[in-house]
C-alpha cells in the first residue's frame, strides 16, 4: 500500500502555543516536554465523516429555537470552509455556541451576574455545502468577565468547532467582530504569534450579506489544513 | 495558499454543544469485533482532575479499516461502527468509552501499526487541543510499532499504554496526564 498523501504541517506562527503565561488556565495543562513529531499515517489522514441525520436545518438559526425572539442584535454570520490550498471544505460538521447577548451562557457553570435569555439558547450546528458556505442566523453575544486577570473581559465572540475531511483537520476557533476595543487586550486572542494571522479571527461586517431591515451580516472564512500535495487520483 | 485559521481555547462552557449522552458509546450488539470499555482521568501539572475536559477518539473497526473514503484498503467495512466517539470528563476527572478493539492498520512504507485509538483533548486553558494514541498492553505487535518506536524512553513510551483492570473483562484504563511526573506523550501531527 502506498503512504497517504500527508497534510501541511502546522503553520508557524498562526496557532498558539500550548502555554501562552499571561493566560493564566494554561500554566497547569500545558506539557512540558516536547510534542513528538509524527509521520500521517492512514490514522490521520482519515477522520468522522458526518451525514446529514443528526442535523436539522433549524439548529443553524438560533434566533427560532425558542417560543420567542432572543433580545439583542440580530445578525447572520456566513462565510466559507476552505482548505489551505483555496479549495472548497463541503460536508464540514460546523458548531458553534455563544454568550446572549448580555453575555451569558446557559452552561450552569457561567454565574456571570447577567440575564438568562430564555429565547435564547446559543447553540447551533449545520453541515457545509458543496462549496464548503454555511450560514448561521443568531444575535451578537455580549462581552463578559473573566478571572483571568484584574477587571479581565473577554471579547464578544463565537466558538466554532469544525470536523474538515481527516483527523489533521480538527479546528476549534473563536470568531471576533471587528472593532472591539478588548481584543487587544485579550490574552486568548494574543496567544497567537503572528498578529496577521491573530486577525484571520475577526470577521468583518459585509453589507452585502446584511438583510435590509432586519439583521447585519457578518462573514467570516475558516482555513483548514490543506494535503501537502495535489492527490493524483479522486 | 490561504492561511490556516488560529485555533482557540474551547472554553468552560462547551458542554450544552458538544457533550451528548450517547456519544461515548461507538459499538451496538451488531458491531463485529471484541467489546472493550476504556476509563480514565484527565490530570493537570499539579495531579488535580479537570472538570472540563472532553475526549474524542477515532479508529478503525476490528477487521483495521477506516470508515472513511481515504481508505482503500480491501478489509470489510462494518455497518455497526463508525469509529467516532467523545466524552466530557465529569467532575472528577472521568472519562469513559464502549467500544471496540480496533485492528491493525497500515503504518509508513510496508510496516503495520499495531491497534491504536486515536485521541484528542480538549479544555479550558488548551489553547489548542493536543492529540496522542492509545495503544493496548500486551499487544505483541506494539513491539514493532512505528509510532511507538518514535519514543525511546520506556517510562514515556509506558504512559500511551492502556492497562487492563480487573481481570480479562475488565476495562482499560488510560489516564491522560497534562504535565508534570509521567506526562503523556503528546503527538505534533
Amino acid at each position: 500500500m502506498t503512504d497517504p498523501v500527508p497534510y501541511r504541517r502546522e503553520e508557524k506562527g498562526a496557532q498558539p502555543p500550548s502555554l501562552f503565561a499571561p493566560y493564566v488556565s494554561a500554566q497547569k495543562r500545558a506539557p512540558k516536554q516536547p510534542l513528538v513529531l509524527m509521520p500521517h499515517t492512514l490514522s490521520e489522514v482519515t477522520g468522522p465523516v458526518f451525514g446529514h441525520n443528526k442535523v436539522t436545518s433549524e439548529n443553524s438559526d438560533l434566533t427560532r429555537q425558542h417560543k420567542g425572539e432572543p433580545l439583542g442584535e440580530r445578525i447572520v454570520v456566513t462565510g466559507r470552509v476552505l482548505d489551505e490550498n483555496g479549495r472548497a471544505v463541503p460536508q464540514a460538521l460546523i458548531e458553534i455556541w455563544q454568550a446572549n447577548a448580555a453575555g451569558r451562557y446557559i452552561h450552569h457553570r457561567d454565574q456571570h451576574a447577567a440575564p438568562l435569555d430564555p429565547n435564547f439558547s446559543g447553540l447551533g450546528r449545520l453541515i457545509t455545502d458543496a462549496e464548503g458556505r454555511y450560514k448561521f442566523t443568531t444575535v451578537k453575544p455580549g462581552a463578559y468577565p473573566w478571572r483571568n486577570h484584574a477587571n479581565a473581559w473577554r471579547p464578544a465572540h463565537i466558538h466554532f468547532s469544525l470536523f474538515g475531511p481527516s483527523f489533521v483537520t480538527r479546528l476549534v476557533t473563536q470568531m471576533y467582530f471587528p472593532g472591539d476595543p478588548l481584543i487587544p487586550l485579550d490574552p486568548i486572542y494574543n496567544s497567537v504569534p503572528d498578529q496577521k494571522a491573530a486577525a484571520r479571527m475577526v470577521s468583518r461586517f459585509d453589507l452585502e450579506t446584511t438583510v435590509p431591515e432586519w439583521a447585519l451580516g457578518f462573514r467570516f472564512d475558516i482555513v483548514l489544513r490543506g494535503r501537502d500535495a495535489t492527490p493524483t487520483e479522486r | 495558499m490561504a492561511g490556516q485559521t488560529p485555533s482557540q481555547t474551547v472554553g468552560p462552557f462547551f458542554h450544552f454543544v458538544l457533550d451528548h449522552k450517547g456519544d461515548e458509546v461507538l459499538a451496538s450488539d451488531a458491531t463485529q469485533g471484541e467489546r472493550i470499555a476504556i476509563e480514565g482521568r484527565v490530570l493537570d501539572g499539579d495531579g488535580v482532575p479537570l472538570a472540563d475536559a472532553l475526549i474524542e477518539i477515532w479508529q478503525a473497526n476490528a477487521a483495521g479499516r477506516y470508515d472513511h473514503p481515504d481508505d482503500r484498503q480491501q478489509k470489510p467495512l462494518d455497518p455497526a461502527f463508525h469509529g467516532f466517539g467523545r466524552c466530557a470528563t465529569d467532575e472528577s476527572g472521568r472519562f469513559h468509552f464502549d467500544t471496540i478493539r480496533p485492528g491493525p492498520v497500515p503504518g509508513p512504507g510496508n510496516t503495520l501499526q499495531a491497534p491504536h485509538i486515536n485521541v484528542t483533548v480538549f479544555a479550558r486553558g488548551m489553547l489548542k487541543h493536543l492529540v496522542t494514541r492509545l495503544y493496548f498492553e500486551g499487544e505483541p505487535l506494539n513491539a514493532d510499532d512505528p509510532i511507538l518506536g518514535l519514543v525511546s524512553d520506556p517510562e514515556r513510551r509506558a504512559t500511551l499504554l492502556a492497562r487492563r483492570t480487573n481481570g480479562k473483562d475488565g476495562p482499560y484504563v488510560f489516564d491522560i496526564r497534562l504535565q508534570g511526573p509521567n506526562e503523556t506523550v503528546f503527538f505534533d501531527v
